[in-house]
């Protein structure tokens, strides 16, 4: 191949796309924006790769290049909250964790729930270092009264609607969105929480709410959501996809729901697979986030949920707070946390290296999954395929500092924890946007 | 070897306090007490020492006994209540805080709604802090008063079968007495309504009732605790007067107790809901000089906690 022929050769790194159940030795050459050939049997040479000036070469030995991951459920903050992220801060800690592509969620200030506002966001992406995909409010103002125009929202470009952080509490919108969305082929995303039986709770209800004197969220807030909109789902033969499954119950109702052939897919985060309420003896503010991190058993159900497929999604819930507003009381700080620069590292230190998942399955769930779910044409690694990329490196062995990150906001209560797995870099759409 | 000042600056809670611990505290106390029967009640141990009353949430009887700890000690007090938490708009309390402290403060005494805010404050500042009350989660100096009161009584708490009844889930004062009694060997049991008991409650060591009669049987002591009105529009009870005859200490109720008994409350009571009038009023109920011994061991805890060393005139 002479030299004109590709732009980047992502050379000598173990090639893991699960949408073509490939796990190998590659070369992937990029010419422009698309990838233009994934070579398996001529390696360039190891001792010529070493010593190569040419710098479109990247060695990428001992690393894993997989799909550019995406995270369907981010929030941005901009419009309104630009002190805690912009879409383009957003952008750079997609990523430097290893993102190509993330969904932004319409609980902004004004929320999106009509085309300009969808505009507005795609607009501001053009100048982000990943791809931005919006997702609209499924009601006006995420009142949970009248429905959005959907199909004006998915012109715009909406991949999907949700209100999430201020659940559709009215069965009858639910099923109204529902059957709406179904000419549109468009998924819901459900935030489910029953918002009379999580009133006033700022964490999990159970012994550690019991000690502190905290009002607890019970699992039955989102467990009796799931049901319902297991049902609703199944009546209307819309598709639902369930947000942040935190409890055993969710995973076990979504479990037999998809058992009975129901359009239901789901994601969870990788704080409700890695922590429990036991961090918020401290009144760790960093640590409170809705739905709340759960004990031992939920995890370990969240955990079986992942490797029987049941949760289709590794998705960040990634939610910038500024200092200011953590730095409070417990109970008056807002729930969230970020979750974009430590994700994949969570992922490989709790799910792969813990055996859980193997590399393919917590790719898939990072990458060709979600793109499914949101009808992308992306996620996975093929010829003349957008060339959006991430090289891992999986020994990085590193500690969380959150000063460093790239976000604007550092409320993270991984703050100090040791991981392992990185982010090496990242190329989207054929340029290299981020390098460790 | 004898303890001779406590592990902590603060005193944020009793969990994880150790039995020899809390008993320096209450033999520190005794001193104190003393001191209350004098003819003039004052001495000059906490002069020069600067302690701020911080009230964010309505209180008389514990902000009374501070202050007049304060008092009896010498020390330089000043107050400021107010009944707005911080999650309205204003000043943060990490600010309001820091603002008092740049004023050359020694201590501060914090009374709060949200659980967790006296630990909050005191990862702001380098002042002692002292608990007075953080929502439901602990109230410390309520319960070394009645360990101290019990303890006048019966000499060891080893063994003593003491039983807490009321709104649990609300109760600070539960949440502290349980760890407190725990902690020097007493056999503690909740007894409530099933609305107002927390989720695995049993977690905490304690036994579980909502039966009265079997939480009194064979008891040494019981605590009933203030049930508010506000329950019952939350939807958590029916109504007062149900609550009255399912969890009312009435002197019938007082035959399943052990001889020798103690009917213990940590005020303000609601005579006639929780407890009867004859009950709160009778010879073996120390409801009183819980109050008492509540100047002595705010005096204890204020001496303690600013260094403590120096002997009691």
């Amino acid at each position: 191949m002479s030299k004109e022929d590709y732009d980047l050769i992502i050379a000598g790194g173990k090639v893991i796309d699960p949408a073509s159940s490939v796990n190998k030795l590659a070369d992937i050459y990029i010419k422009g924006k698309k990838i233009s050939k994934i070579e398996t049997k001529n390696l360039i040479d190891q001792k010529k790769l070493k010593f190569s000036k040419d710098d479109r070469i990247i060695d990428a030995s001992s690393k894993i290049v997989t799909p550019g991951l995406i995270d369907m459920h981010t929030h941005l903050r901009e419009p309104g909250r630009e002190d805690e992220e912009t879409i383009y801060t957003g952008s750079q800690a997609a990523t430097a964790g290893g993102f190509t592509s993330i969904c932004c969620m319409p609980n902004t200030e004004p929320p999106i729930d009509d085309q300009e506002s969808v505009n507005f966001v795609y607009e501001k992406a053009r100048k982000a270092l990943c791809k931005v995909f919006c997702i609209g409010a499924v009601t006006k103002d995420l009142k949970g009264e009248e429905l959005t125009e959907m199909a004006d929202l998915k012109e715009a470009g909406a991949v999907a609607v949700t209100d999430d952080g201020m659940p559709v509490s009215n069965p009858r919108i639910m099923r109204n969105a529902l059957d709406y969305t179904k000419m549109l082929d468009l998924p819901v995303i459900s935030h489910c929480e029953d918002l009379n039986l999580s009133s006033g709770g700022v964490i999990n209800e159970g012994y550690i709410s019991t000690l502190l004197g905290l009002t607890g969220i019970p699992s039955l807030a989102e467990e009796i959501m799931v049901s319902r909109d297991i049902r609703l789902a199944e009546y209307t033969g819309g598709r639902i996809h369930i947000a942040h499954v935190s409890t055993k119950g969710s995973v076990e109702l979504i479990r037999a729901a998809k058992k009975k052939g129901i359009k239901i897919t789901c994601e969870a985060t990788p704080h409700h697979f890695s922590l429990t309420d036991e961090i918020i003896k401290t009144f760790n503010t960093n640590a409170r986030v809705n739905p709340p991190l759960r004990t031992q058993r939920d995890v370990e159900e969240i955990k079986k949920g992942l490797r029987d497929g049941t949760i289709d999604c590794i998705a960040t819930d990634h939610a910038p707070h500024s200092i200011e507003e953590k730095d409070v009381e417990f109970s008056v700080a807002p729930p969230g946390m970020v979750g974009l620069e430590t994700a994949l590292g969570l992922v490989v230190t709790e799910l792969i290296n813990k055996k859980v998942l193997s590399w393919e399955e917590a790719i898939a769930k990072m990458t060709i999954n979600p793109a499914r779910i949101l009808d992308l044409n992306l996620g996975k690694i093929e010829k003349d395929g957008p060339a959006d990329l991430t090289i891992i490196d999986p020994k990085f062995t590193w500690t969380v500092d959150t000063s460093k990150f790239k976000s604007k906001s550092k409320n993270s209560p991984f703050q100090g924890t040791e991981l392992t797995g990185k982010a090496w870099m990242t190329i989207v759409g054929g340029k290299i946007v981020y390098k460790l | 070897m004898p303890i001779t000042k406590l592990k902590s600056k603060n005193l944020l809670g009793l969990e994880g306090m150790s039995k020899q611990e809390i008993n320096f505290i209450l033999d520190t106390t005794v001193s104190f007490k003393e001191i209350l029967e004098r003819p003039i009640r004052k001495v000059p141990t906490l002069r020069g020492v600067t302690v701020v009353n911080l009230f964010y949430e309505a209180s008389t009887r514990t902000r009374i006994s501070f202050e007049l700890a304060e008092k009896r000690l010498s020390a330089d007090l000043v107050n400021f209540s107010t009944n707005t938490s911080s999650v309205q708009k204003g000043e943060t309390l990490k600010d309001t805080v820091k603002n008092i402290e740049a004023m050359k403060i020694d201590m501060v005494v914090v009374r709060h709604s949200v659980p967790g805010a006296p630990h909050f404050i005191a990862n702001c500042v380098d002042s002692s802090i002292i608990n007075a009350g953080d929502g439901a989660h602990e109230h410390p100096t309520q319960a070394l008063l009645d360990l101290f009161t019990l303890k006048e009584k019966y000499k060891n708490l080893e063994g003593l079968r003491v039983v807490i009844v009321g709104d649990i889930l609300h109760s600070r004062v539960a949440r502290s007495n349980i760890w407190g009694f725990s902690a020097m060997g007493a056999e503690v049991a909740v007894c409530g309504p099933t609305t107002l008991m927390p989720v695995e409650m049993e977690k905490m060591g304690v036994e579980v009732f909502s039966d009265l009669d079997k939480a009194l049987e064979r008891r040494d002591v019981v605590m009933a605790l203030r049930i508010q009105l506000e329950r019952q529009k939350g939807g958590l009870l029916p109504s007062l007067r149900e609550y009255t005859n399912l969890f009312g200490i009435t002197r019938e109720k007082l035959k399943r107790l052990n001889k020798n008994f103690t009917i213990m409350h940590p005020g303000p009571i609601n005579r006639g809901i929780e407890i009867t009038p004859e009950v709160a009023d009778g010879p073996y109920s120390v409801i009183l000089d819980q109050v008492t011994n509540g100047v002595a061991i705010r005096m204890a805890i204020l001496y303690l906690l600013s260094g403590g060393e120096k002997k009691v005139e």
